[in-house]
């Protein structure tokens, strides 16, 4: 279970999160969905430590993210995975190298079981056979499907997802919601997804959250979420299937 | 029923549904108004306003900004109370925020801009420590650390500067022995051009010239690549593997730079010493074995060594100045070059004022 409790975050004079409260339950795929530019990834960064809040406290499994204790917050890292917007590979590695880099630095497993690893998490991702290709070689949609393979090769109990869709045409967006949507099915792990792409958002999500103004507006079920009269909701909604 | 905007005189008010296919339209109008006016108010009322949606929020912000820009003030009266409430929430507040920095006074400024460079030091300063610790924890373990990445940076650092600097260096060498032979010779010290080249190639001038070049061919080089992992995102995928990024990314550039600088400065001063022989040879008259002979007598064993102590320290100096500021890139293409540019100026500064503190060290 992820809890966020009265999170605040300010850059310079502009406050971005203004107390942000949500608990994703376990197993649970929460959905933030907001405007560009509302505060989505920095509270996914607050989550996984990446930023440290101004006040209020994030609990992953019941303890407190430790902000200010490096050492425990890499230790705490190794329960997650995460999906970048852009994918964020490693240009300089190959494909295989990118998904094991995880394993090789925080395992004591031989290059041989890392390998195996890999493969078998590529597969996952429909990439069989790709280890050895770079980065550069690799369309937009590949390379967020490396990048899922990576969040998913320490076997994570809490998975990122950064704007999973964005950046792809429709097609090759759909595919990676229904591939996150299988995973969800196979890992079961407790996930948060943020997004602007309403469609992703109901495809992949147990429940819905709505971030606006710094502030959680809605959460409720894609059913829920589809039938409120939130007037955020609505025009936020209707802006997209517009 | 589509906005209607109806303007009498300094006030206005709208009536009807204030939406976003109105609000090209309805700004084409509130502009014509502000056009005729500088210098005063428009007070709009919004009592008539039935809905509105984002797209009007906007625009009744717009208006405020675009009125600002013509010295007019825009207020806005009699909205109902879900009209107030749709603008509170759609609101973007920006022209609250404008007028906020507008009224900070050069003492607010000057403060905020001594707290950012305060911070950015005391960020510089535990970068430093973090490349330090992890460079000899990294002697101990491998663990955390990139294999093969010390001889692939001491290549691009070491290697491939080797021409730059050596050419630079003999030509260093060569004018600072053209200038002082046209002064030595009207003594008949010609001799003394030796002793001038060496001191001056082995103390200052070869650990200099290289860290000058490193700092903009290096040091350039380091800055940009932690800046765009940094943009791309790359380094918090580091962070969220359990990957220290300085001990992954830096450490491996501080050994390959701090083995390499002080090489590349033996190497300056030879080739700078070589300069000024031909020079002499060419043009004083000094054969090659009596130049080469005042040059190794008038060395000591400090100057050489004091001009290795500069070289790592120069060397450390570039490495943790360029990745300091890759860390710190704000933005994207535009912020890394930014950066980039901050940081070799940054490190060139930084060279000369550790020079002279050395020189104070070391010889006062």
């Amino acid at each position: 279970m992820i809890e966020i409790k009265g999170i605040e975050k300010s850059f310079g004079d502009h406050q971005v999160l203004a107390g942000v409260d949500l608990t994703v339950g376990t197993g649970e795929t929460m959905v933030i969905l907001g405007r560009s530019g509302c505060g989505k990834s920095v509270l996914l960064k607050l989550v996984i430590g990446l930023l440290k809040p101004d006040s209020g406290q994030v609990l992953v499994g019941g303890e407190p993210v430790p902000y200010d204790r490096p050492g425990d917050l890499f230790r705490m890292r190794g329960k997650f995975g995460m999906l970048f917007q852009a994918a964020a590979l490693f240009d300089s590695l190959t494909v295989g190298e990118n998904v094991g880099l995880g394993l090789k630095e925080n395992t004591s497993l031989n290059a041989g079981e890392i390998s195996r690893r890999v493969k078998e998490k590529l597969l996952t991702v429909g990439l069989d056979g790709a280890e050895f290709l770079k980065p550069a070689e690799l369309s937009g949609g590949m390379k967020k499907r490396v990048g899922l393979a990576r969040a998913l090769a320490m076997d994570p109990e809490y998975i990122l997802y950064d704007e999973p869709t964005t950046g792809l045409d429709p097609v090759m967006g759909g595919v990676i919601n229904e591939l996150i949507r299988d995973l969800q099915h196979k890992f079961r792990a407790t996930s948060i997804a943020v997004t602007h792409d309403i469609h992703s958002a109901f495809r992949i999500g147990d429940r819905i959250a709505l971030l606006h103004e710094g502030r959680i507006v809605h959460v409720g079920t894609v059913a829920e979420t589809k039938a409120t009269r939130n007037p955020v909701v609505e025009e936020f909604i209707e802006g997209q299937s517009g | 029923m589509p906005a209607r905007l109806v303007i009498e005189g300094d006030s206005a008010h709208i009536e009807g549904s204030l939406t976003f296919p109105d609000v090209r339209r309805v700004l084409a109008e509130f502009e014509r108004a502000l056009a005729v006016r500088t210098g005063s108010t428009l007070e709009v009322d919004l009592s008539g306003l039935t809905r509105i949606d984002s797209g009007g929020a906007a625009l009744l912000d717009e208006v405020t900004e675009r009125g600002r820009g013509r010295n007019v003030r825009v207020a806005y009266t009699g909205a109902c109370d879900e009209v107030a409430e749709i603008r509170r929430i759609f609101s973007s507040g920006a022209g609250a925020r404008v007028a906020e920095r507008e009224r900070a006074g050069l003492l607010q400024r000057c403060g905020v801009w001594g707290y950012h460079t305060w911070a950015g030091f005391l960020e510089f300063l535990q970068l430093t420590a973090d490349t330090f610790y992890w460079s000899f924890a990294g002697l101990v373990s491998k663990r955390g650390g990139r294999k093969g990445a010390f001889v692939t940076q001491a290549l691009l650092i070491g290697v491939d500067a080797l021409p730059v600097v050596l050419t630079i260096s003999f030509l260093v060498g060569a004018i600072l022995a053209l200038q002082s032979a046209a002064q030595l010779r009207q003594f008949g010290a010609n001799i003394f051009v030796a002793d001038l080249i060496a001191v001056s190639m082995a103390r200052e001038m070869g650990p200099l010239m290289t860290a000058i070049i490193l700092a903009g061919r290096s040091g350039s080089a380091i800055a940009s690549e932690i800046a765009t992992m940094t943009v791309t995102e790359e380094i918090d995928a580091l962070k969220t593997m359990g990957i220290n990024p300085v001990r992954y990314i830096v450490v491996p550039k501080f050994y390959a730079i701090s083995l390499c600088m002080p090489l590349l400065s033996i190497l300056a001063t030879l080739v700078g010493i070589l300069g000024g022989l031909i020079v002499a040879f060419l043009y004083l008259d000094l054969t090659p074995a009596v130049y080469t002979r005042e040059a190794i007598e008038i060395l000591t064993a400090k100057d050489i060594v004091t001009g290795l102590v500069k070289s790592v320290a120069f060397a450390g100096l570039i490495c943790t100045i360029g990745a300091h500021y890759g860390f710190r890139v704000q933005g994207g293409a535009e912020g890394v070059g930014r950066t980039t540019t901050a940081s070799v100026v940054a490190a060139i500064f930084a060279v000369v004022v550790a020079d002279c503190f050395f020189s104070l060290i070391f010889y006062f």
